[in-house]
């Protein structure tokens, strides 16, 4: 103890701690000029990591990048109390940051409004203003087939999470399912929604495998769920008075709709009945994002690109990601909405939101959490993209640089870059580490409507009112 | 009477509707938002290739009626005795800039009242078919001589260059757009406003 108070330059007190608070080891004596690194190796011995994994590290939130020494003298931290220092593990993967279009691939008539990669990162689909979807061969980066089969513009498409179906849902409100691997359509169009289609989420691989059911929202207010192999609709969940804006099926097997009416509904699957109803927001709601968002999106495929043969593999694969993303916290939603704030909601504890995000000055349309759900990623329409911290929901940085308002957003596999889409024509990879422009992809001759990062982080695709689909590369 | 039988029978049957697919296909976050279309990027490589060709410096107003200098200046009397007649103040509306500072009043021979200088200009895109008010950055070229523009002397059919920075244009490079052409398309010194259709 004596030791602490008068040598008040050789070593600090420190506890080190997990993302969710618990901690990792006993408060231990630390030299001040540990850097970062050391810490790193630290932790890994700690952990009994036999590879080292690499950490970053957190002192109230402001990441810590120097020497403890200087951090201290900067902050006149008191070294009476143990400092604590939250690590928060990286992905082990790097993702390199795309800096150039390798190919600008015309085939749509209309403009293209929506673009996703598969689970795998090995195909991509598009679906367009013209009523067809198309699917893309990324090794040559030509189109691979033409799907027809809608009456009216193809607003949203969906890929199952293990990679097998596509369904696309059209102004007219009705819903295909495609073969990814022939081109043709399994069967008729499903009918059942009145307006057109807003949303369409899968049901997570780990929950059921091979994947057969999937929810689709409209704007006549309801959101349906419908099963792929039985070709019909199992159940209508109406409630929503207005249209709903936006579905998300969660790992947990209830779905999370919000509306235009200013409510998110949460119901639970296997009857059809609203279990939650949760109220804040002022105006219409927007966009919704899942803390476990990027795993239940990409199933049992990660970052090595391993491809499993049977349902029952992929289940158990799917189901390890999930809990080891999850951890012990309860699920996360952020919400944004027209009235320029978002919300963040523990649905399973309150129904009461846990935090309010004010700051953006126009509508938020588009809200994204990072692939390790560290951050929340929104883009408004008030040209910028703001950053938040994904647990706590506390503002971080705002991502200035785009001259019109920003539509959507995709986070590289590794959480470490942003991309952003806008109205102004270009997309810009944001570095959330420096958190500064990273790379301006400028080269669209329009608005740019959809972007997606691949699972397996090589490519970008985005689709826009200039009716061509543009891949990038790093 | 057979028409008046028609409607009624067309009335009761019911068809199912035709939805034709439209043009201007949005995503759905975008549909029941009423946007106002916004200008296509400039600089379409097309369209600035087509430009080039048919002729450089194709302006709205290509011929205007040419102004006198007794109308353009008001000569002005000076001296004890006022019998010197050098100095000479203009009757149009001018642009002088923000940094502007007269000369020696002794000294100056052109004097532009402040009454009658402008600093915005309300800008019509030509295809928006939407007005905004911007402002003026500089005169480029006002077509009675040179003289004229050096001044900053703003008549019907002067080229001026305004702040488009509001407008959010972007080059096919990616560089932010700042400042285009506009030409007046009205005589500010009888309105009081500059009124200018944006070059395209």
């Amino acid at each position: 103890m004596v030791e602490e108070k008068s040598e008040m330059v050789n070593n600090v007190m420190c506890l080190l701690t997990d993302p969710d608070g618990a901690p990792i080891g006993a408060p231990m004596y630390l030299p001040q000029n540990a850097t970062p690194q050391h810490l790193t190796q630290i932790v890994n011995k700690l952990l009994n990591h036999e590879e080292k994994l690499p950490y970053s590290f957190y002192i109230s939130d402001e990441e810590l990048l120097v020497p403890l020494e200087t951090y201290l003298q900067k902050n006149k931290v008191s070294v009476e109390k143990a400092l604590p220092i939250v690590c928060q593990p990286q992905a082990i993967f790097r993702i390199r940051p795309v800096n150039r279009c390798s190919a600008t691939i015309s085939g749509h008539a209309e403009a293209v409004l929506s673009v996703a990669f598969s689970p795998d990162g090995r195909q991509l689909a598009s679906g367009s203003g013209d009523t067809t979807v198309r699917f893309w061969d990324l090794g040559t980066q030509t189109p691979l087939y033409t799907c027809t089969g809608h009456k009216n513009w193809v607003l949203c498409i969906a890929w199952s999470p293990d990679g097998k179906h596509l369904v696309s849902g059209s102004k007219t409100g009705e819903l295909i399912c495609w073969d990814p691997q022939t081109g043709k359509s399994l069967g008729n169009p499903l009918i059942g929604h009145k307006k057109w289609i807003t949303g369409i989420s899968w049901e997570p691989v780990h929950l059921n495998a091979p994947c057969r059911r999937f929810v689709s929202a409209s704007k006549d207010g309801d959101a349906r769920i419908w099963d792929v192999s039985l070709k019909k609709c199992v159940m209508c969940l109406s409630g929503h008075t207005l249209a709903i804006t936006c579905v998300k099926w969660g790992g947990d097997g209830v779905i999370y709709t919000g509306s235009q009416d200013c409510t998110i509904k949460v119901w639970e699957t296997t009857q059809g009945k609203l279990i939650r109803e949760l109220k804040g927001h002022g105006h219409w709601v927007n966009s919704l994002a899942l803390s476990t968002e990027y795993v239940l999106r990409t199933g049992a495929f990660d970052h090595t690109g391993k491809q499993y043969s049977s349902p029952e593999e992929m289940k158990k694969v799917a189901l390890e990601r999930y809990q080891a993303m999850r951890g012990n916290a309860p699920e996360r939603l952020v919400s944004g909405s027209d009235d320029f704030t978002m919300f963040l909601w523990e649905p399973f504890i309150n129904k009461h939101p846990k935090t309010r995000m004010t700051g953006h000055q126009q509508l938020v349309n588009h809200v994204y959490f990072s692939p390790d759900g560290q951050w929340v990623a929104s883009a408004s329409f008030d040209k910028s993209v703001k950053l938040w911290n994904g647990t706590t929901g506390k503002f971080v940085a705002a991502f200035r640089g785009h001259v019109g308002p920003v539509y959507q957003i995709s986070w590289s596999a590794d959480s470490r870059l942003l991309l952003s889409g806008s109205k102004d024509s270009t997309l810009k990879v944001w570095d959330i580490r420096t958190r500064k422009l990273k790379q301006d992809l400028p080269g669209h001759a329009d608005e740019v409507f959809s972007v997606d990062w691949s699972p397996d982080g090589e490519k970008v695709a985005s689709g826009g009112k200039d009716k061509v689909l543009k891949l990038w590369m790093g | 009477m057979k028409k008046t039988l028609a409607m009624h029978e067309e009335s009761t049957s019911r068809r199912k509707s035709d939805d034709n697919v439209q043009d201007g296909a949005v995503p759905a976050y975008l549909l029941d938002r009423d946007n106002t279309t916004r200008a296509k990027v400039l600089s379409n490589t097309i369209k600035q290739k087509r430009k080039e060709k048919a002729g450089k410096w194709d302006v709205p107003l290509p011929k205007v009626r040419p102004v006198a200098e007794d109308e353009m200046f008001k000569v002005v009397r000076s001296g004890k005795r006022k019998t010197k007649q050098w100095k000479r103040m203009v009757t149009k509306a001018t642009f002088v800039g923000p940094g502007f500072t007269r000369k020696p009043p002794k000294y100056e021979r052109f004097i532009r009242p402040t009454g009658l200088r402008f600093t915005k200009a309300h800008v019509t895109h030509p295809e928006l078919k939407c007005t905004f008010n911007l402002e003026i950055i500089g005169v480029k070229k006002n077509p009675n001589g040179p003289m004229y523009t050096s001044l900053g002397v703003i008549t019907k059919g002067t080229i001026i260059e305004v702040n488009v920075s509001e407008l959010g244009l972007v080059t096919p490079a990616g560089k932010v757009v700042w400042g285009k052409y506009a030409q007046v398309t009205n005589n500010p010194e009888n309105d009081g406003c500059i009124n200018a259709v944006l070059l395209v």
